[in-house]
């Protein structure tokens, strides 16, 4: 691992000057980033260790919603009894994800920002249009078992994995930002970008902007959401597909639906076709299917990832015939 | 004699005598007593071989893009910064790069070498440790984060003379074969009773998912903390 100068700071206000400079990461939990700089993925010549900053609490807000501080771990707000409550699906998809330590040491912030699994990303003998721009994809003429098959490009093929970020994106989360230039507010939904030909941008963070933290609208009663992961081992495992459903019924009639994908998407995929194909409808099989169609509508196999695009249609069908089970 | 020979003088495993000379009686003292061990042995070898084998690499390839290994003997170098560590209730003042992790520290510098390295990137639960009681990848964190925590590692987690109930369990239900994942098994489940769980065998499985044997001590393992929780 290279060298680095070390700081810390217990203001945001410091942590964001401190982190504008070129070069210069911020350390939360650490489990993404120092797993990276061991394998010089990452290679900053200075770390900012942020937790010191007062961004731990979970709180509710004055209309029924949530607003989680970036530094809260993703074992306290999965077990949060206001989450598990009322926000089941992001519980869900948070104690799917990793493994107990993990989940320990990971902050909300960190694991919406964790970076892609593509192993030519992680191995810096590989050519990688993300790490290197204009350097090639190893991935797409390698073993893509993993990779996405929507939002992908010439450039990248590399799945986002978070759990967490999935139902988020379900929950409609708005992500609050500092950065020296002040204040501002991003929907999840609009907070990710798809490689392109820029995969080294994966969200429209500024350098030096921290993620304070990610509040929740509040749910209308009676939602119902679920989280179902689709993976090779029963745990600690990324996901093939995964599905995050949150719902209004009206009687057997879907009032509002809310669909992200995961393991499928170089972010996490908001399936708004499918939303459009169920609202309106009666819980059905049929209905279900043709909004599994939608949703994976324009997705893009790769040699060795083909089986997503059917696991994929099957994880979101199964998951909305558990949302919609008579209770 | 070849100058690389490096067969010890009286090499105590290869006594006559049923015991080694320099163990204690008691099974869970952990003081290291006189004489020669195989692991003090080893360490000293260790220096003097990485500093061999580093001049003859020096010698004989060209060194664009690899690290020159640290000189064993340099002291103060830049880069590094005093830090303080509490471990196991106990005080200690190293001197670090802010590289060294927390599993680096423990064994290299405070040689509680119970804590082990199995992968090094935080998928194996080896390392696992508890800081402020909360289990810890000890390999994905750094020890210069740590200087306000409380961290125990598996010498500490049973009073002296005692066995904490999770170790007692793994002995009464034979919960290993090599030994190697068994501290960070034992830090995961001592851990767990503190956290929320199912009551069934799957809910500990699940619990105890970042913890890989390769031995596949793991219904013994199940068998233990299902024990310990009743």
């Amino acid at each position: 691992m290279q060298a680095f100068d070390y700081s810390h700071t217990d203001s945001v206000e410091g942590a964001v000057r401190a982190g504008s400079a070129t070069g210069v990461k911020y350390v939360a939990g650490g489990t993404t980033l120092i797993d990276l700089m061991k394998l010089d993925v990452e290679r900053p010549a200075k770390i900012v260790d942020i937790n010191g900053l007062p961004l731990n609490r979970i709180e509710s807000t004055p209309h029924g919603g949530v607003r989680i501080g970036a530094l809260v771990r993703n074992s306290d707000l999965a077990h949060h009894a206001l989450v598990q409550q009322r926000y089941t699906v992001l519980s869900e998809a948070l104690l799917s994800g990793a493994s107990p330590q993990i989940r320990n040491m990971a902050s909300t912030a960190g694991n919406l920002l964790q970076r892609t699994r593509c192993y030519y990303f992680r191995d810096i003998a590989y050519a990688c249009n993300k790490r290197n721009p204009g350097n090639g994809c190893a991935a797409l003429d390698g073993f893509n078992r993993i990779h996405a098959i929507l939002g992908t490009s010439e450039q990248c093929i590399a799945t986002h994995p978070s759990d967490m970020a999935v139902a988020m994106m379900a929950l409609e989360a708005l992500v609050h930002i500092q950065g020296e230039k002040g204040r501002r507010n991003v929907p999840l939904n609009d907070f990710y970008l798809e490689p392109g030909s820029t995969p080294d941008r994966e969200n429209v963070l500024a350098p030096g902007e921290l993620i304070t933290h990610v509040t929740l609208p509040p749910l209308a009663p009676g939602t119902r959401s679920y989280y179902l992961k689709r993976r090779d081992r029963a745990s600690y495992e990324f996901a093939l597909a995964s599905a995050a459903v949150v719902m209004q019924m009206h009687g057997r009639r879907i009032q509002r639906v809310r669909i992200a994908l995961g393991g499928v998407g170089t972010k996490p995929w908001r399936a708004v076709q499918a939303e459009h194909a169920l609202e309106g409808r009666e819980a059905g099989m049929e209905t279900f299917r043709a909004a599994a169609e939608a949703a994976l509508q324009g997705a893009k196999p790769l040699h060795d990832n083909a089986f997503k695009v059917e696991l994929a249609k099957r994880t979101l069908i199964r998951t909305l015939k558990v949302v919609t089970r008579a209770a | 004699m070849d100058k690389h020979d490096i067969s010890p003088p009286n090499d105590p495993d290869e006594s006559t005598e049923g015991r080694r000379q320099d163990q204690s009686d008691d099974p869970t003292d952990a003081s290291t007593a006189p004489g020669l061990t195989r692991r003090s042995f080893l360490g000293g070898l260790g220096v003097s071989g990485a500093a061999l084998s580093a001049g003859l690499l020096l010698r004989s390839v060209p060194l664009e893009g690899i690290e020159k290994p640290p000189d064993a003997a340099a002291t103060g170098s830049s880069g590094t910064v005093p830090i303080v560590l509490k471990i196991n209730g106990q005080e200690h003042r190293l001197v670090v790069e802010p590289r060294v992790t927390l599993l680096d520290a423990l064994h290299d510098r405070l040689h509680l070498f119970g804590t082990k390295k199995g992968c090094d990137h935080g998928q194996c639960g080896a390392c696992t440790v508890h800081v402020n009681g909360r289990r810890t990848l000890s390999c994905l964190t750094f020890a210069i984060m740590h200087q306000a925590d409380e961290v125990t590692t598996i010498e500490g987690l049973a009073k002296p003379g005692e066995l904490h109930p999770v170790q007692a369990a793994f002995l009464e239900f034979d919960s290993f074969q090599c030994g190697y994942c068994t501290s960070g098994q034992i830090m995961s489940a001592a851990a767990l009773l503190n956290e929320p769980c199912g009551p069934g065998d799957d809910s500990v499985r699940e619990c105890m998912s970042g913890n890989i044997c390769r031995c596949g001590a793991y219904p013994n393992i199940i068998a233990a903390v299902q024990s310990v929780r009743k």
